[in-house]
Parts: C-alpha cells; structure tokens; sequence
C-alpha cells in the first residue's frame, strides 16, 4: 500500500527537466544543508515553497544559486542548469505545503495537515 | 578462536568510529565559523564524511561481534567470513574515494555513487548466509538474539534496496511517493541495524550473568514483536508531514504509540533492580551496559514525545530531530558496541577485563559531554522552530547568528565526546592488535 500512487495526495510527476534538476540536487548535496518537507541538514533554509513565496521567486533563487554567500559553496552553473534546479524545486512547491501553518492540531495529539489542493 | 576476521572487522569499525567524530567536530566548527575550511574541506564533503563514519562504525561493529559470536560455534565457512571482510574494506577504501573526490550522486545518508550500494548487499548477503547456515539446524530452539540478528540482514538487505528504488525513473516521478518510500526506508534501516545492536546487548548480558533464560522468556520474545513492529512502521515521526493519504499517517502514529508499552516495561523493570549483574569480571563491560540503559531510557521518551504528531509538528525540521539520533546513535548504540567489544577482549583475555581509572573517568566524561551535545541540540531545535512558526520577518541567517552561544556549546561538548570515545577507543583497539598478533 506504502508503494501504490494513490496513497499520495496530489500525485506530483516529475518532468524530464525537473529529474535532472534533481540529480544536480543529489550530485552537490543540497540536501546537506537544505530541507524539503523539513527534511535534510539544517545549516540552510527549507526550501519546499521557496518557488511560489511572493518575496522569493523563480528570479530569486537563480541569483542565489551562484552566490556562494554564508556557507553556501560557490557552485558554477550554467543557465540551463540552473532552470532544472528551478523546475524541480516549482515542482516541489507543487507538491504540498512546507510548513504547514494552516494545519489544525487537536485535542488527541492528531494533525490534520492542509493538501496543496485544498 | 578459529579465525581472527571477526577481529579485523570491529578494528575496521574502530578506525571509522575515530575518523568520523574528527568530520563531525570540524563540522561543527563550521556552524560557527561558515567560511571555515569552506574550499579545504567544504560542509558537503564533511557531513557525508561523517555520517557514513558513524553508521559504518555501528555496522561493522555489530557485524564483527556477531561474527565474533558464532565463531564460538561451528561456524559454517570462513572462506564466506574471509570474503565479507576483504568485499567490505574494498567498499569502503572505494567509498571514501567517491567522497574525497566529491563523486556523490547518492542521496542523504547514502550520499556515495549508487552502483557502491552492490558490493554492499552482496556483503550483507554472506552474512546472512552464513549466519543461518551455522545455526540453522538450531533453529526450533532459537534465543531470542539469534532472531534478532536474523531478521535484522534480513530488513537490513531489504531496506537498503528500498532506499535506492529511485533509481528506477518510473517510480521516482511520483515526488511525493518517491520521499516518502526514501524517508521510511531511512527509518526501517536504522530499525534494522538496533535489531542487530539490541540482540548483542542481550547476548552479552546473558553470557555475562551466565542466565540462558534472558534470551528465551517471553517477555524478551514479545518486545523482539514490538521491535519489529515498530521496525516497520515506526518511521513515522519523518513523514507526518508529506502530503500522504491521512490513513498512513494514522498507522504510523498508531504504532510508533506502542512503543510506551516498553518504557513502561523499563520503568517497572528499574524499580525492581536493573536486570544487569553487578560482577568483577567484564567491570567494563558492564558499566557501558548501565549506560546503555541510561541512555534508552532518556531517548524513549524523546522519540516518543516527538512521535506525536501535534509535538512532532514543532521539533520536525529542527536539531531536536538531531538530538533524537544522535542521543541513540551515541547514547545507546555505541556504548552496547563498545560494551560488546570489551567483553570481546576480556573473553581473550582475562587480564582485560578490569578497568582502569582512566576509563571510569572516561565513561563520565562521554555521560556529561552528552547530555551537553545533547541538550544544546535540543536548544537550537527550540530557537528555530520558533523561528519557523512564529517569526514571520527574521532572516535565516539573523536566526543563525542569534545560535552562535549554543553552536559553541555543541562544539565544545562535541569535542569533550570525542575525547571520551578516544580514551575508551584506544584501550580497547591496542589490546585488540595485541590479540591478533599472538
Ligand atoms: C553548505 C551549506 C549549503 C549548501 C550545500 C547549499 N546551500 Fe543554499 N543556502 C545555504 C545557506 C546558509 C543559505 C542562506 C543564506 C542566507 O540567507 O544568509 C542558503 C540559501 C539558499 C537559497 C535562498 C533561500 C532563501 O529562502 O532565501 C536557495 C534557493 C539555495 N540556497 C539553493 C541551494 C541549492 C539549489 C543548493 C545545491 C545546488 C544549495 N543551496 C546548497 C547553505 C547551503
């Protein structure tokens, strides 16, 4: 059940562009600092709706890609690649809310999060 | 003694035990400093650096002990045993090369080049065979340890394929299927890996109170259920949060809830006296099974707390995690391991098993540098969840800049660790070479 694709909500497939955006993710260890869904190292910020946040922004994260700034490595990329990166993280934003303000938490414990499509 | 492989193997876990803590002190050090060692040693090298240390320090700690332990029996074949061992230092001289050469196309945790996760099965696959082909013909009267490292190889080779299944394309367009089979792999993994760590503890306990029946009651049968409940479901504290189907987060909370049952078992258990002989022989042993126990008891009540959902909506994404796995991994991992290995030695030789002042000092030591590390995690979780939830103008690095007190108190209690681990490392490590020389 854990392995059916209807147990997720909405299901989110990944284009072409947005798996090689995930691969330059995996191969410089984003992950190492950054987290999706609160997932990942902590010495950087979540980056799960970075994509759709009205301060931030496609534009916002291309200039932060090479910046090297704090701990951030200097990385080099090239124009397409970072339009991967960016599709992959749009297709993150997609996905879900991270974090989730609009959850109602209850009396028993229980979490009821809010779905993209809500 | 018929063969000294299992010997190699925990020297091997020794050295990566003494190597990873160096990666994570300097890591630390950059919390603080982010432009130190930025272009030498950058953060993205040093963090996989350093996990695979310590989960390797963990595997081949409990793989040489248990191998150690069969060795005791007619052990099925050496040449497997031989071979699992020369697979594995191959692997990992392999592994740290894909790193230092910033060859990581993996994922976290499992941040090396994907084709290395085969000599790594392979591996876990000899030793699994040779594990139930030497106990096999016992397998009716099976204790409860023998189960437990059993079914650990068993998950164990499962859960780490389970981890690599987005390698196939299909499955890993579905992002949010794709991370959260990735997410409870991680947790069955390390599920897996306590299986064969917990049934150690038992092993050892027993053989050290020379009582059988621990290992075959049926309350240590039940908690091997619990355990393996829990083994599969109890990834839930990482998934909470991903847009899954309400009903698998329902399971999980369900299950990750059983595991009171046995803090309950420990509380009960303690006031009864703890179930550990207080002996001359293996004193060493013993004093790291006590702070073992310590240690469990500390961090239950921690992943409980933070398994429930309306908890776990504040501490997930922040050190409190952090907090939680480096309280087991530590706390109660590494001291079982370095527990077993000292009883290893005093088995060998029983001049080895006093301890000397250094040690005890040391073992206060490693209990005061932890609660420290660990309380100061607990600290930065605290400050950015509420930076998370309830600031909605602060910048990141205004967040980070306001830790700067903590990241040093982890970094001064992370090197105080790291002295403890060295003075109850190396003892342990010298005597070890002096075995296998004779
Ligand atoms: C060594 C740690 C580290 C690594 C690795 C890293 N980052 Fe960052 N990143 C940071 C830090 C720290 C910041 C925040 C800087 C600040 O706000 O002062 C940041 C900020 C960002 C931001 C802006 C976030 C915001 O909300 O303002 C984006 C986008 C980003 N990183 C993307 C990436 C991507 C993509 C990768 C991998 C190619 C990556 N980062 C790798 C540390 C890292």
């Amino acid at each position: 059940m854990i392995y059916s694709s209807h147990s997720y909500t909405p299901s989110i497939a990944l284009s072409p562009k947005a798996i090689t955006g995930q691969n330059l993710w995996q191969r410089n260890n984003c992950w190492s600092c950054h987290q999706i869904y609160g997932l990942g190292g902590y010495l950087g910020p979540d980056l799960t709706n970075i994509y759709s946040n009205p301060n931030k922004g496609p534009d916002y994260i291309s200039t932060f890609l090479n910046s090297g700034v704090q701990s951030m490595p200097v990385y080099n990329f090239s124009n397409s690649e970072k339009e991967a990166i960016i599709e992959y993280l749009k297709a993150i934003d997609q996905s879900g809310v991270y974090p989730n303000k609009e959850s109602v938490i209850e009396a028993t414990g229980w979490v009821k999060i809010k779905y993209k499509d809500e | 003694m018929n063969s000294k492989y299992p010997l190699y193997f925990i020297i091997l876990a020794l050295g990566s035990l003494l190597l990873g803590v160096i990666f994570g002190l300097v890591a630390s050090l950059q919390y603080i400093y982010p432009e130190f060692l930025k272009n030498a040693l950058p953060f993205i090298k040093l963090r996989p650096l350093h996990v695979t240390s310590g989960i390797s320090w963990i595997i081949l700690g409990a793989i040489g002990s248990i191998y150690f332990y069969l060795n005791n029996l007619k052990f099925y074949s050496v040449k497997l045993l031989k071979t699992h061992f020369t697979l594995y230092l191959l692997t990992g001289i392999s592994l740290y090369f894909s790193y230092v050469l910033g060859n990581m196309d993996g994922r976290e945790y499992l941040a090396f080049t994907p084709f290395l996760i085969i000599p790594i099965l392979f591996g876990w696959l000899l030793f699994g065979i040779n594990l139930f082909k030497t106990l096999w013909s016992s397998i009716s009267n099976w204790p409860v340890y023998y189960w437990m490292w059993g079914t650990g190889i068993v998950f164990m080779i499962y859960h780490l394929s389970e981890a690599h299944f987005w390698l196939i394309e299909e499955f890993r367009m579905n992002f949010t299927k794709d991370m959260a089979v990735q997410w409870k792999s991680y947790g069955s993994f390390t599920g897996s890996w306590n299986m064969l760590v917990y049934g150690i503890s038992i092993y050892v306990m027993t053989k050290i109170k020379g009582d059988e029946q621990m290992g075959r009651s049926n309350k240590a049968f039940f908690f091997y259920f619990l355990g393996l409940t829990n083994l599969m479901f109890g990834w839930a504290h990482h998934t909470y949060f991903l847009p899954t189907q309400p009903w698998i987060r329902y399971v999980a909370y369900i299950v990750s809830m059983s595991e009171w049952i046995v803090l309950a078992s420990i509380i009960y258990d303690w006031r009864r006296g703890l179930p550990i002989p207080n002996f001359q022989k293996h004193s060493m042993a013993i004093k790291l099974m006590k702070t073992a126990d310590f240690w469990i008891f500390a961090n239950l009540v921690l992943a409980l707390l933070i398994s429930i959902p309306a908890i776990n909506y504040y501490t997930h994404g922040t050190h409190i995690t952090v907090a939680h796995s480096m309280g087991t991994t530590i706390g109660i991992n590494t001291t079982i391991l370095f527990s077993s290995i000292y009883y290893i030695v005093g088995t060998l030789n029983k001049k080895y098993q006093e301890t000397t002042v250094l040690q005890k000092v040391s073992i206060k030591l490693f209990n005061g540098a932890l609660i420290v590390f660990v309380v100061s995690l607990l600290a930065a979780g605290i400050k950015r969840s509420h930076w998370i939830h309830f600031s909605d103008n602060s910048s990141f690095s205004e967040m980070q800049d306001a830790q700067y007190v903590v990241y040093i108190l982890l970094t001064v209690s992370g090197l105080g660790l790291l002295m403890a681990i060295y003075f109850i490392a190396i003892p342990v490590l010298k005597r070890m070479m002096q075995l296998i020389r004779h």
